[in-house]
């Protein structure tokens, strides 16, 4: 740090990035802690049997295990975007 | 009562083995009979760090397997009153290490009296940091402030809290608390690095202490000394302040603004 370094331009906030993308990230990986091994593989199986019919996003297709007073929910959902539905 | 508490990361390198062996130190210097555990079979690393590495006779998977007792594998620490160590193997067998093999060893332990036993896991979640973890009442969570370690160990604390044998045996989550390390102050001011808030609202866990990057550290395992021991150091001082936390004291936090430079200093660089 010098006389001369208030004369550069400033240099962008990578931590903030950081901050940013780690919570993004957590938070996903978050909702499937907890959930049985085999649902990372259903995700991509059922993405694949979606995507033979309609031309959809890798993240249309959203699955969650839920745990509501004693009973587990295995919710999906597919977002079809608009062209699916014409 | 004993208290068993493991030193996990997730991410490989962010000081897990240094953390082990200054909270190790820690305790004992507070008169703490502690024992701490390497369980990184095949890589065994807490000997050298600790300086005892040319006074491993056995090692756990040794006291498992029944070739030896448990006080003749144990190494007490020829600077520290009431700290033990007991050292990893070095077979490349993984599975050596039971879980029920485990478990007699930490009840032994308990049985000679041991008040802290700190489990030094190895990196991964494979096999071994799970049995690392396994029998442990709580956990130090050591994160660098960098996306990769930050990731890992929100994964570790995932794992911490469904498979240890408290999780399974319905006794609530591991309480499981921070230890920020290889922190740089200088960098978090410029907006290089994450600062020890970010990394706190991210991971959801209470802080234990920050440890930042300090010459001391490279110094101490060069030599074979906790860092807990270079009393004078920054992060000898803040491994002291994160073993009173451990035991309930509060303290403020330390290392973690930057010492203002003069109008010269600005001016010159330093």
């Amino acid at each position: 740090m010098s006389i001369f370094s208030y004369l550069l331009p400033k240099k962008k906030n990578t931590a903030g990035v950081a901050k940013e993308r780690l919570q993004i990230i957590v938070a996903h990986e978050r909702t499937l802690r907890g959930g049985p091994d085999y649902l990372p593989q259903l995700h991509q199986e059922l993405l694949a049997v979606v995507r033979k019919y309609v031309n959809v996003d890798a993240d249309a297709v959203n699955v969650q295990l839920d745990h509501n007073e004693g009973i587990d929910v295995l919710e999906m959902n597919i977002t079809l975007g608009d062209e699916a539905t014409n | 009562m004993t208290k068993v508490v493991v030193v996990a990361s997730g991410k490989g390198g962010v000081g897990k083995t240094t953390t082990s062996a200054a909270i190790a130190t820690g305790l004992a210097l507070r008169g703490f009979k502690t024992a701490v555990i390497d369980f990184d079979v095949g890589l065994r690393n807490l000997d050298l760090i600790m300086g005892c590495e040319r006074r491993v006779v056995y090692d756990i998977v040794n006291v498992i397997n029944g070739d030896a007792n448990l006080r003749q594998t144990l190494i007490k620490d020829k600077r520290t009153d009431n700290l033990y160590i007991l050292p990893a193997s070095q077979t490349r067998d993984k599975d050596a290490l039971t879980m029920e093999g485990v478990g007699r060893v930490i009840e032994e332990l308990s049985d000679m009296g041991m008040e802290y036993i700190i489990c030094d896991s190895p990196a991964g979640i494979e096999k071994g940091a799970l049995t690392a973890a396994y029998f442990a009442d709580e956990a130090i969570v050591v994160t660098n402030p960098e996306v990769s370690s930050v990731r890992d160990s929100d994964r570790i604390l995932g794992i911490l809290a469904s498979k240890t044998k408290r999780a399974e045996e319905g006794k609530g989550e591991l309480p499981a608390r921070l230890l920020l390390s290889r922190y740089s102050a200088e960098r978090v001011e410029k907006g290089e690095m994450l600062s020890v808030e970010d990394v706190v609202e991210i991971l959801a866990i209470p802080l234990l202490g920050v440890i930042p990057e300090s010459e001391a550290v490279l110094n101490a395992s060069n030599s074979g000394t906790p860092v807990t021991l270079d009393v004078d150091s920054d992060a000898g001082q803040a491994y002291l302040d994160a073993t009173a936390r451990f035991l309930g004291e509060e303290l403020p936090l330390r290392f973690v603004t930057v010492t203002k430079k003069g109008f010269l200093g600005r001016l010159f660089g330093g």
